[in-house]
């Protein structure tokens, strides 16, 4: 069964949430999901761009009041 | 697929350089490309084993991220080496400059490294200096 982190990187800049997400990524196992808060917008999309080139699953971006939740699912 | 290599030279000891490069390096690690840092000159006493201290702005942009979260450049380049295929080389020259050994810069640091194997390992790489 696969679980779902929460890594709360509101308030730092880039590449600050980027390299959050790949750390806990590095610690997750393949099928879990992870979902990135973030308050830097360019991280909004350096993750999908990032989660494509190494070739993890991108789950979706929403936006709310400022924070940017961004998921995805570690493929391999 | 064969991964692109960067190679970043490092010289300066302002903080919008530093944070340039180390910006450079650990997102470029992380995507898959094999990046090869050089550090020297100003840049060097930035590097030495437990020392914190911050390298002054040259500009504006220096003292508005100073009043910001943004990530430290040291942990950025630590990332680069535990989260992608990055190496950091100290000049050796550098090194005697200022008289110390290997066991006075950060563990993440390689081994220092010469000119000459440096500039044969760039060369058919991307190359960045700062």
């Amino acid at each position: 069964m696969s679980e779902r982190k929460v890594i709360d990187a509101r308030g730092s800049f880039c590449p600050g949430p980027l390299m959050e997400l790949i750390g806990w990524m590095k610690m997750a196992a393949v099928g879990d999901e992870l979902e990135l808060l973030s308050t830097d917008k360019g991280s909004a999309s350096d993750v999908p761009e990032w989660v494509n080139k190494v070739g993890h699953q991108f789950i979706g971006t929403r936006e709310e009041a400022g924070v940017w939740h961004i998921t995805v699912k570690k493929a391999k | 697929m064969e991964p692109n290599k960067i190679s970043i030279v490092v010289v300066s000891g302002a903080f919008e350089r530093l944070q340039m490069a180390a910006m450079v390096a650990s997102v470029g690690a992380v995507s898959g490309n094999e990046v090869r840092v050089f550090l020297s000159m100003n840049a060097m006493p930035f590097f030495l084993r437990g020392d914190q201290k911050l390298p002054p702005a040259e500009g504006p942009f220096g003292t508005l991220m100073s009043g910001k979260n943004v990530p430290a450049f040291r942990s950025l380049f630590e990332n680069a080496v535990e989260l992608g295929d990055a190496k950091v080389y100290p000049c050796s020259m550098a090194m005697d400059v200022m008289g110390i050994e290997r066991e006075a810069l950060e563990p993440y640091l390689s081994e220092p490294m010469g000119l000459t194997k440096f500039l044969h390992d760039v060369r058919n790489s991307q190359v960045w200096s700062f």
